[in-house]
């Protein structure tokens, strides 16, 4: 056991090793000059030149990474350019608010999927299944930003119901939530669905039935706890899926995330908090992977098989 | 024939086979049914101060922010989410085949490498990527075909290579080996073959995926470079409009959900019919 | 030997001593808190390293400087400085320092601490653009080059008099002392705040920063020790950040925000400004900016003047300015209306679809030509370039529109032989001071055309260098109204050769709600876009 977690923890370092070298290589190649952006355009050459050296820009490829790599061990994720303050700070500052949006999108998605699949699986085969299942497909099928857009327009503005956009209370996270969630409570609700008929179907099942307990008895004690392990996995593999959402999600709303920061940094070129954004959302996927990966031999090898 | 027979029993199926077919009219015969060259910025398309115009009997959908006719856009932008579609999802659904089947059969280094490297790829932060891909890249039709099939083949793979591991195990295939069957003959006479369903469930359901990353990349401005009309520019450049002009950005959302819907729909039943065993999730 | 700077105007006079003089309308209230959005986060509050418009007026209001504008002109006036004289060459200005003003720390503001403050602006290690603003002062070189620490060019005899030697003359040095990068700091906070004075600003200027929440907001509460009495009006601002600028602009009708900071997006402004209460939240005023089309004078068929002239005529600039709505006017030289220097006489070229075919036939390219313009991906920038697509294929000029990221249509620019044409929408140059000579150097001086350079038309005239020079040089404030007409030809000259074409003047658009006070002028000052320190809450 021990020596498969050294394992997994030796393979999660390497992936991050990976992903640190294709995304500074590919920021590397950017055709922009982050020197000039942040030396604006009344700079002198001589300033430009200066700023590069101070950045450590004039570097070949490798020594800057190696310095990257050193930092890293460290637990430093180097300085911003634009913003001359460490990236470490920037992203702490910001990652509750992107934590929180994440743990709201998933309860709604999560909750969503279970009221929805459960009430489906119930009333397997009839008009409510088929609507359901419906909407879930129409939930997958939605852009995020239009849906964001519709939702804002209808609750935010014409309603008024919600804050627009902002931070802080109970009410601001309401609606980015609920953004978040619809994209995936779709396939939730249909995995929920399979899940719980494949138990329902199963003699013991239908013994328990047969002796006459009551059919919600049996929804909760015996169905929705097994249609549970899959949905975990789920949200573990879901991570990636969420961090892409959040760029979107946050952007429409005003999230002080740090979706917003990665969209601000990849349009001022602030190769640093790129990477330490890149990195750090890599690291929640990894360890969400890790998740499902540790849950999968619990589950159903039919509902395994996605 | 099976196949359609089959879908066409299901109701959604039909439903979004015929949606798919309207789309896929919509972009073949954009030039024979756009009433305007999509464009065209027409100096009557605005209104004296430079807003758009609602719909109408003279622009149907009415016009975008630059005097354009809205529904010609939109048929023209059929061609532009289709093309990327099938192009991104074509190359996407072949990259991830070829790297799954290879590490799921070849044991040993190269097996293991190429897992580890899908592995990787799966650790990227998806927009992300696609993002900063895009920017060094310069984006064009067919490099956003390039970058949103970079993104997309990761998932597939993983699917193939599972697959390939369970068919590899499997007593025909042993027995062929048994006999002496070479590997590109397993490869092609028993493997590939028994990954179509898989790849066809694929290659339907990932153009939904792929339409709506098509869209959000545009969305972010990173999209088809205009003049090109894609579904996701159209809104890009109209979505402070959402309130004024309602109409630029609700309709061309609804017709990119309606397709997304479709594809999923349609990919949906495939895999029912083709293989009933695989349900959940896509 | 040394003569006395007559202050620029009586007004200008007035105010340096007393309150503002009263708006016509509202009478100023003192007090009242007051909200602003934006949709970026602050980069920083650094003022040798702040250069975005957003935190530009921040700066302002944090810190103090020498000199310093009248709220809502383009008019110099003291501010530290209580009074100053130059030197008849026009090389040694002399600076007598207020006395009394403090830090917002506790310490007396000092002559050398304005002398610490430029060294570091200029030093290296502070990776500061505004570096070359100073390049004038005496020492300039080794400082920048990082072989000195101090400026031989500055001298404090006593803690309230600076000298400051140039090497040549700048008429534009009393500008240069008012611009953020010439912003005084105290070195002990600076070497506080480790590397994070961005963060954590101390300065001498009207507002004191209370809390900055990262990504959330940012509160300025009013520096009661301030050295001018009343100012400023308001007791504080909170701007908040990740502000959509519709998000912001709804909620500011729903009162919930007082000034839109990112402005009015189009789609509102129609909306607004035909609402019965849009005059009362619309405030649409000019500012130093110019939007161009650069034509690369390195790329064929651009080297030839007669294609740059027909592009000239070609694009349809009314078209364009009803695309934004109305909120900008066409242009037809480099310097904004605004300017010091800029020619009501001249005309330009005039829209003419025909004239411009004729002479792209006459230059040999009777079926037009392909080329290539950049522009970057931000509505609505996209859709102006577009919208000049359009106009060149009328010509039979087929050009490709690439939108792209600005970082990258930068580097594009200054790359030699990369961007046949440039829409320089979202980068275009606003003024960082209102003299003409910012106009020139670095857009269409031969000092850009350089690799990285920001002349994107890659135009070099030797003649017109040599005469902006001779410009420069007239420091006499006497021959200011000379300096300011020989400006004026040196732009009206430059489009003879045609390097750009010159699209639209846009006016800056800010929507407060109607309970904020003043003068149009103040919410889009030409030096500082919203002047925090003038405006007020008006009684309700």
């Amino acid at each position: 056991m021990i020596f498969l977690i050294l394992r997994r923890l030796v393979q999660t370092a390497l992936i991050l090793f990976g992903v640190a070298a294709i995304t500074f290589l590919l920021l590397y190649a950017l055709p922009a000059d982050p020197a000039r952006m942040i030396a604006g355009r009344s700079a002198t050459a001589q300033t430009v030149a200066n700023i590069r050296h101070e950045l450590g820009l004039d570097q070949p490829l490798l020594s800057q990474f190696w310095n990257y790599l050193v930092g890293l061990t460290e637990g430093n994720l180097g300085r911003s350019y634009a913003q001359k303050t460490d990236v470490g700070a920037l992203i702490a500052a910001r990652l509750p608010a992107t934590l929180i949006l994440m743990a709201a999108g998933i309860f709604v998605e999560v909750a969503l999927g279970l009221i929805l699949g459960v009430i489906a699986a119930v009333r397997r085969g009839g008009p409510v299944d088929r609507l359901v299942m419906m909407a879930s497909f129409v939930g997958v099928s939605a852009p995020q930003f239009v849906a964001a857009l519709l939702l804002l327009y209808v609750f935010a503005v014409t309603l008024a119901w919600f804050p627009m956009s902002g931070f802080g209370t109970f009410a601001h996270v309401v609606l980015p939530a609920t953004t978040l969630g619809i994209l995936g409570a779709g396939w939730y609700a249909r995995m929920v669905r399979s899940a719980m008929i494949d138990v329902l179907n199963q003699d013991y099942v239908r013994t328990a039935r047969a002796k006459g307990l009551s059919s919600v008895r049996i929804v909760f004690r015996h169905a929705l706890p097994n249609a549970l392990l899959p949905v975990i996995a789920m949200i573990g593999i879901d991570i990636g899926q969420f961090m892409s959402g959040v760029v979107v999600v946050e952007a429409v709303y005003g999230w002080p995330g740090i979706g917003q920061l990665a969209w601000q940094a990849i349009q001022q070129v602030d190769i640093p908090i790129i990477m330490g954004v890149t990195l750090v959302s890599a690291l929640a996927i990894v360890i969400g992977n890790l998740v499902a990966d540790l849950i999968a031999p619990l589950i159903d090898p039919r509902i395994r098989a996605r | 024939m099976r196949i359609l027979k089959n879908m066409i029993r299901q109701p959604s199926a039909l439903f979004g086979l015929a949606i798919v077919a309207l789309v896929i009219f919509m972009a073949v015969a954009a030039p024979l049914i756009a009433p305007y060259n999509p464009d065209e910025q027409m100096f009557d398309g605005l209104t004296l101060e430079g807003a758009p115009l609602p719909p109408s009997a003279q622009f149907l959908l009415g016009t975008d922010t630059l005097g354009r006719d809205l529904f010609s856009r939109l048929l023209y932008g059929a061609r532009t989410s289709l093309i990327i579609g099938l192009v991104a999802n074509g190359i996407a659904v072949t990259i991830g085949l070829m790297i799954g089947i290879l590490s799921g059969y070849m044991r040993g280094l190269v097996g293991n490498a190429l897992m580890r490297f899908t592995d990787l790829m799966m650790a990227f932060p998806a927009l992300l990527l696609a993002i900063v891909l895009a920017a060094l890249l310069r984006p064009s039709l067919w490099i956003v075909a390039m970058v949103i099939a970079l993104v997309n083949w990761v998932q597939v793979a993983r699917i193939v290579y599972t697959e390939t591991r369970g068919l590899v195990e499997r007593d025909f295939i042993l027995a062929e080996r048994s006999l002496g069957a070479g590997h590109l003959r397993i490869l092609f006479h028993h493997i590939l073959p028994h990954l179509m369903p898989t790849a066809i469930v694929w290659g339907t359901l990932g153009i939904a995926t792929t339409v709506l990353l098509e869209a959000t990349l545009s969305f972010l401005g990173i999209g088809v470079q205009p003049p090109t009309p894609s579904w996701g520019n159209i809104i890009f450049e109209s979505q402070s409009y959402f309130q004024a002009a309602p109409w630029l950005v609700f309709i061309p959302g609804a017709v990119i959900l309606l397709t997304a819907l479709s594809f999923n729909l349609v990919g949906d039943a495939l895999r029912d019919i083709l293989d009933p065993t695989q349900r959940g999730r896509g | 030997m040394f003569k006395r700077w007559l202050r620029h105007s009586t007004i200008a006079m007035a105010l340096a001593l007393t309150p503002l003089p009263a708006f016509a309308q509202d009478v100023i209230k003192q007090g009242g808190d007051v909200v602003i959005t934006y949709k970026d986060d602050i980069a920083t509050l650094d003022p040798a390293v702040g250069y975005d418009w957003v935190n530009w007026s921040m700066i302002k209001s944090l810190y103090s400087r020498l000199m310093d504008y009248t709220p809502g002109t383009p008019d110099l006036i003291p501010s530290l400085a209580e009074s100053f004289t130059v030197s008849p060459d026009g090389l040694t200005y002399t600076f007598k320092l207020r006395k009394g003003v403090k830090f917002t720390n506790g310490r007396e503001l000092v002559a050398s601490d304005v002398k610490y403050s430029i060294e570091r602006a200029i030093d290296p290690k502070t990776q500061g653009p505004g570096a070359g603003f100073f390049g004038a002062i005496k020492g300039f070189d080794a400082v920048s080059g990082g072989t000195s620490p101090t400026l031989e060019g500055i001298a404090t005899p006593d803690d309230s008099t600076v000298v400051f030697t140039l090497s040549r003359p700048d008429a534009t040095f009393l500008h240069v002392l008012a611009i953020n990068f010439a912003s005084v700091v105290p070195k002990e906070a600076v070497e506080a705040a480790a590397g994070d004075f961005g963060k954590k600003p101390v300065g001498s200027g009207t507002f004191v920063l209370k809390e900055w929440t990262v990504g959330q907001r940012l509160v300025f509460e009013r520096n009661p020790d301030y050295f001018v009495k009343d100012m400023p009006h308001i007791d504080k601002f909170t701007v908040e950040v990740g502000q959509e600028p519709l998000v912001a602009l709804l909620r500011l009708q729903k009162g919930e925000v007082d000034i839109a900071g990112d402005g009015v997006p189009p789609a509102k402004f129609l909306e607004i400004k035909n609402s019965p209460e849009g005059a009362e939240i619309i405030v649409d005023g000019a500012q130093l900016h110019t939007g161009y089309i650069t034509l690369n004078t390195k790329v064929a068929p651009f080297d030839n003047v007669k294609v740059r002239q027909a592009l000239n005529m070609a694009i349809n600039k009314e078209r364009i300015t009803r695309i934004l709505n109305g909120r900008a006017t066409a242009a037809n030289q480099p310097l904004p209306p605004l300017m010091p220097g800029y020619d009501k006489t001249f005309t330009g070229y005039a829209f003419d679809v025909e004239k411009a075919k004729a002479l792209l036939a006459e230059a040999g390219f009777p079926d037009g030509f392909e080329t290539v313009l950049y522009s970057t991906n931000t509505d609505p920038q996209p859709r102006i370039a577009q919208a000049i697509q359009q106009d060149l294929a009328a010509i039979g000029v087929k050009a490709e529109v690439r939108a792209l990221a600005q970082a990258n249509v930068i580097a594009a620019g200054g790359t030699e032989g990369e961007a046949p044409m440039i829409w320089s929408g979202g980068m275009a140059w606003i003024a960082d001071f209102p003299d003409p000579s910012n106009f020139y150097g670095p857009i269409l001086g031969c000092s850009g055309a350089v690799q990285g350079g920001w002349n994107w038309s890659w135009y070099c005239n030797k003649d017109l260098d040599a005469r902006a020079i001779a410009a420069d040089s007239m420091s006499d404030p006497a021959k200011a109204a000379e300096r300011q007409a020989e400006w004026g030809k040196i732009f009206t000259d430059i489009m003879a050769d045609a390097p750009w074409i010159p699209v639209t003047n846009e006016r800056r658009v800010v929507a407060k709600s109607p309970r904020m006070g003043g003068d149009g002028d103040i919410y889009v000052d030409p030096t500082r876009v919203i002047n925090y320190d003038a405006i007020f809450v008006k009684d309700e």
